[in-house]
């Protein structure tokens, strides 16, 4: 599935979009997502499956678009 | 205030299918008070008065800089130096006379902003800072108010409308259900570290303008329950359905009184704002380092403080002999906290380099604190 990174979890993830597989649901994909850029556990995110924001655990398909936003404070 | 030129001054939106007459009563009517005069706030003030909204409050405690007029292009260079807000309000005046504009040249702080947002129809958060926005959301929260939020990061924005049922489940989305708690200082970066394009805080704030016509005249779907994101180098823009927090309203102060309690900035991350930390933030500052504690007390008072390592020097000698301190913050501890806050007075009128805090409610709100536990 493709998971869309937002400012700056682009730049601990090393690229605005990246591709995870095998994963059965959103909590075991911030698991891989974790490992996979390690900063990023250290940081504030939301979780948007298909353009719809996830609070509990989800079980996922393979076919969302995954998004992951971090807080922004400039004004 | 209205003049023979008020009909002429709105023609071009009272037209407008939907708006009418009756929209622009609405706009006049409205009470919108803008925090933060910068970026975002600029865009928002210029489109509200130019639009007509009736009562127009303005508050930021920052002076016009020179950095700042690639995106706050309501100021202009003889402005540098003076206070955002007067200035703010001063072009608005000249744009458009016919409203009220309220000044406030101070930081919004726990003690003054219920006070101040009561007087509103709607806040706008134009802020630079978690700790701020934090205060804010509670705040609008607190007081059921309805808050447009906007912030900018780079190249990106995010738009937002909390504390206004949204149409699907008519829940009440605010900020702490998206990031339940504020990050720390440093983790997220702000524009004067990071940068930030001059265009997008205009962009985003003209979204947050929409957004305070569209709840003011009641037209088109406003926001709420969303979040949308703008990306300016791709100009790809996205709307998220948000969704409740389990522990969002929990998080939230259930009283005035206790967000007044509340140290927003010691939350996130950085030193405490006012002069007193609590136990909670004086054990975080000593896994920080860099902390020392002084009992001023009387040698003889009791019960003896048995927690943390700390020196004994009772206020009067400490105020007479003053004193090297090694570490760069400095907590100062006394029975009930009254004889603390005037020796962390003392101390910053005294050593600039240095920080003082004064541990709230002494050492008997240590034991009050135990005895309740």
């Amino acid at each position: 599935m493709e998971i869309i990174l937002f400012g700056q979890l682009a730049d601990i993830a090393g690229a605005s979009t990246c591709r995870v597989e095998g994963v059965q649901d959103t909590v075991m994909l911030k698991a891989k997502l974790e490992t996979m850029f390690p900063g990023l556990e250290k940081v504030n995110y939301m979780l948007a499956v298909n353009k719809k924001m996830v609070q509990a655990n989800l079980p996922l398909s393979g076919n969302e678009t995954i998004a992951l936003m971090p807080p922004f404070s400039g004004g | 205030m209205q003049t023979p030129d008020t009909y002429k001054r709105y023609q071009r939106q009272t037209i407008l299918p939907g708006f009418g007459d009756a929209g622009q009563y609405k706009l006049l009517s409205g009470r919108v008070l803008v925090i933060g005069a910068g970026g975002l706030g600029c865009p928002v003030l210029q489109y509200l008065a130019a639009a007509g909204v009736g009562v127009i409050g303005i508050a930021d405690c920052d002076t016009v800089s020179l950095t700042n007029l690639h995106r706050q292009v309501l100021y202009s260079m003889e402005d540098i130096g003076k206070p955002k807000a007067g200035t703010a309000a001063e072009k608005l005046r000249a744009l458009n006379p016919e409203l009220i504009y309220r000044v406030f040249n101070e930081a919004v702080t726990t003690s003054n902003i219920i006070h101040l947002i009561k007087e509103y129809d709607i806040v706008v958060d134009g802020t630079d800072n978690f700790a701020t926005r934090y205060l804010v959301n509670d705040a609008c929260v607190l007081m059921n108010k309805p808050l447009v939020f906007g912030a900018i990061s780079r190249f990106e924005g995010q738009v937002a409308v909390f504390n206004v049922p949204s149409g699907l489940d008519g829940d009440c989305i605010h900020y702490r259900d998206l990031f339940p708690n504020p990050p720390k200082d440093g983790e997220v970066l702000n524009c004067a570290d990071s940068g930030v394009l001059g265009v997008l805080p205009a962009i985003i704030g003209c979204f947050m303008a929409n957004e305070v016509i569209k709840l003011l005249s009641g037209l088109g779907r406003p926001l709420s329950g969303t979040l949308l994101t703008y990306n300016a180098l791709t100009n790809d823009s996205m709307q998220w359905q948000l969704q409740k927090h389990p522990e969002s309203d929990r998080l939230v102060p259930f009283t005035v009184a206790a967000l007044q309690q509340k140290d927003y900035a010691w939350e996130c991350g950085l030193p405490p704002a006012g002069l007193e930390v609590d136990a909670v933030a004086f054990e975080a500052m000593l896994k920080e380092g860099n902390v020392e504690l002084i009992d001023v007390r009387e040698l003889e008072e009791k019960p003896e403080l048995k927690q943390w390592s700390h020196q004994k020097i009772p206020l009067r000698t400490l105020m007479k002999d003053g004193r090297t301190f090694f570490a760069g913050q400095v907590v100062f501890i006394c029975q009930s906290g009254k004889r603390s806050i005037t020796a962390a007075n003392w101390g910053n009128g005294k050593y600039a380099d240095k920080k003082f805090y004064s541990l709230r409610g002494g050492v008997e709100a240590l034991m009050g604190g135990k005895e309740s536990h």
